[in-house]
């Protein structure tokens, strides 16, 4: 899965436009599931037909998230130089000094007016993109493009560094579940969603278009373990998150007890997640239609939404173990 | 320039009180389409028929009647009247301007609260802002409060109120007269100022297979300090939305209007990304999902008094949109999803 985790991670994808990401992963979908199919919006649906009959099937959505955050051009000048702005929750102090790519391979820079030695918090209103032209007419860019934060794929023993281990590394929990999962009572609905940093819409439309009877998102989760971090009871290395609540989800009660029953039957090391700001794909899904009971695994990931995340390679192979365990057998009564 | 447009500019209507401008195009539509009906929540819907039979393809075009404005909360004993804002006033430019309030239009000029005269400060909130109607009655808490602005020509331009959205209206509104290969569906929306509500519950009722937003937009287009972005600008043709706060657009329906436009001519522009939110907010994530568009007319001066548009922007919308649903927008979509 290590291999596939940087393969994802080096696929672009900003919100809105998750065809090329889309294609890579329904690449790897080859053989796992029954049937692939891309809905309106573009989420991608892959459904693994229940092995064993039992009573006690029941439909279950699971959801990662394709897109990446990003930024869109909105101004090219008459130097080349572009105003962009955010797709997504884009962090404005990480800006300066990381490198954003374009669709058509065209790299970016940030730059700030004024002097670089000026200690002044930067603004987005200050900010702009160098794309290496000297011209409007030279750039290689136009208004309404798009590109996405890179820095190089890194490892140290087990630790992962990337820009957008959120959510591709769910993505790829997401497939090797889908490897693994041998038999299961269960219909599995495993969405691969789009536009999820932009206000979770694409779980939205597949929620509502499934009508799953559980929701599970996958996703990245932060963590208390640095520095004067907020506090927070998760940490990297510690094994795969169960979701206790976020922003906008309380997890079923259910749903939560299943996958931590299931940890403890199967000796998974995991952690209680509570997370105080953001939120899942699960949190549109939970309230679609009637309702639908909702529970998160995620992988704990420093961070998060910097071009810098950091994510331990175990805690992605804990959760692909969790799920596999639980999907494989039945849902509690 | 054009006696639709300046009913639908004069008509008062903030969200939750779109009658007038309801009424007004119900009267000019009933002869022009199939089916005429007004749902649970106050959006008019308008259908009618593929002139292609073999055309299976719903497309719905969507303009809200709702404009900014304000609404009394409390009458006081002096005659004077407080007010909350609907949708995003800005009160810079409020103290000052003429008003007219309820069903009977009642005339009143918004001035500072007297406490708030005395702060010395440079902008006084909606809150510490009130009407003075000189002791007129004839209104209630809950009663809508209206720019009062007359629609007239400034130059080459058109002045009015409410271009935001009633430009939408009287372009989709002609579009209705015209004959397509497809169906279209028109929704004219209420409550769209605060927070795209009636679209949503448009779009899960006509369950269109795309859908687009008419819309009256943001012109910023004076002179600037620096080089940067104006988000639309006059006279440079309707704006096609990429991205806003509320949605990204289906990128199949931005080629197939921005080919339509170079295809015939027709002067078109981005708006800048990032800014504003429309009805494909709430359009684009209903049932299934329906891959939508913004297309707007752009106007300076939006949500005031004193909204000023060129109608060859006007024109240049109308005659885009009626090409293109005459062409690819009038049939299915195909290709991938980008």
């Amino acid at each position: 899965m290590r291999a596939l985790i940087e393969e994802l991670c080096s696929v672009f994808g900003p919100s809105g436009q998750e065809e090329r990401i889309r294609e890579v992963i329904t690449g790897h979908l080859d053989g796992l599931v029954d049937e692939v199919r891309t809905d309106r919006l573009g989420n991608l649906i892959a459904v693994k037909r229940a092995t064993v009959k039992s009573e006690r099937g029941k439909r279950i959505m699971l959801a990662a998230h394709m897109d990446e955050i990003g930024v869109m051009v909105t101004h090219v000048d008459a130097q080349g130089f572009c105003r962009f702005t955010t797709i997504g929750g884009v962090l404005t102090n990480t800006l300066i000094g990381s490198r954003v790519h374009f669709a058509n391979g065209v790299e970016g820079a940030f730059g700030m007016e004024g002097s670089p030695l000026a200690r002044e918090r930067p603004t987005p209103q200050k900010l702009f993109l160098d794309v290496g032209a000297d011209s409007k007419e030279d750039a290689r860019v136009q208004v309404g493009d798009t590109a996405v934060f890179r820095s190089s794929f890194g490892a140290v023993g087990d630790r992962l560094f990337a820009a957008n281990l959120d959510d591709r590394i769910g993505c790829a929990v997401l497939i090797e579940t889908l490897r693994e999962l041998e038999s299961s009572p269960h219909e599995i609905l495993a969405v691969f969603t789009v536009q999820e940093e932009v206000g979770v819409r694409g779980a939205t439309t597949a929620g509502y278009g499934l009508e799953p009877e559980i929701i599970l998102a996958i996703d990245v989760t932060a963590t208390g373990d640095f520095p004067q971090a907020t506090p927070m009871e998760v940490g990297l290395g510690k094994g795969a998150a169960i979701k206790v609540m976020d922003r906008r989800m309380i997890a079923h009660p259910k749903v939560r007890s299943w996958l931590e029953e299931t940890a403890q039957a199967y000796d998974i090391p995991y952690q209680l997640e509570v997370l105080e700001f953001g939120s899942t794909d699960a949190a549109a899904v939970q309230v679609s239609r009637a309702g639908v009971p909702a529970g998160t695994v995620s992988i704990p990931c420093r961070y998060v939404h910097s071009p810098s995340q950091v994510a331990d390679y175990n805690d992605a192979l804990g959760a692909v173990r969790l799920l596999v365990n639980a999907l494989g057998s039945e849902y509690p009564s | 320039m054009n006696e639709l447009l300046e009913k639908l500019s004069r008509a008062r209507g903030v969200a939750g009180h779109e009658g007038e401008v309801r009424a007004i195009l119900r009267e000019e539509l009933a002869p022009h389409v199939e089916d005429l009906t007004v749902d649970s929540i106050g959006n008019l819907i308008v259908r009618k028929g593929g002139s292609d039979s073999s055309v299976r393809h719903r497309v719905m075009l969507a303009a809200h009647m709702d404009e900014v404005g304000g609404m009394v909360i409390r009458v006081n004993g002096d005659g004077t009247v407080k007010f909350s804002s609907v949708g995003g006033l800005d009160p810079r430019i409020l103290p000052g301007k003429r008003v007219t309030i309820g069903a009977q239009a009642v005339p009143g000029v918004i001035m500072r609260a007297p406490h708030a005269a005395r702060t010395g400060k440079r902008v006084t909130p909606i809150s510490d802002l009130m009407i003075d109607t000189g002791g007129a009655g004839g209104f209630e808490p809950g009663d809508m409060v209206t720019f009062e602005s007359d629609y007239e020509e400034y130059g080459r331009l058109l002045k009015g109120k409410a271009f935001d959205d009633r430009v939408g209206c009287y372009v989709l509104a002609e579009l209705m007269k015209g004959s397509y290969p497809c169906e279209l569906v028109g929704a004219f929306t209420v409550q769209e100022e605060i927070g795209l509500r009636g679209a949503g519950v448009a779009a899960y009722a006509v369950e269109p297979d795309v859908a687009v937003a008419l819309e009256g937009t943001v012109a910023d287009d004076l002179p600037k300090e620096h080089d940067v972005s104006p988000t639309t600008e006059l006279g440079r043709g309707p704006s096609i939305s990429v991205m806003d706060r509320s949605a990204h657009a289906d990128r199949r329906l931005v080629r197939i209007l921005t080919e339509t436009a170079s295809a015939h001519d027709i002067p078109w522009q981005f708006k800048q990304p990032g800014v504003g939110g429309t009805d494909v907010g709430t359009i684009h994530l209903a049932r299934e999902g329906v891959p939508a568009v913004a297309v707007a007319v752009p106007c300076r001066y939006i949500h005031t008094p004193a909204a000023l548009m060129d109608p060859t922007d006007v024109g240049h919308t109308l005659e885009l949109m009626s090409k293109a649903l005459s062409g690819p927008l009038g049939r299915p979509l195909g290709g991938r999803v980008e």
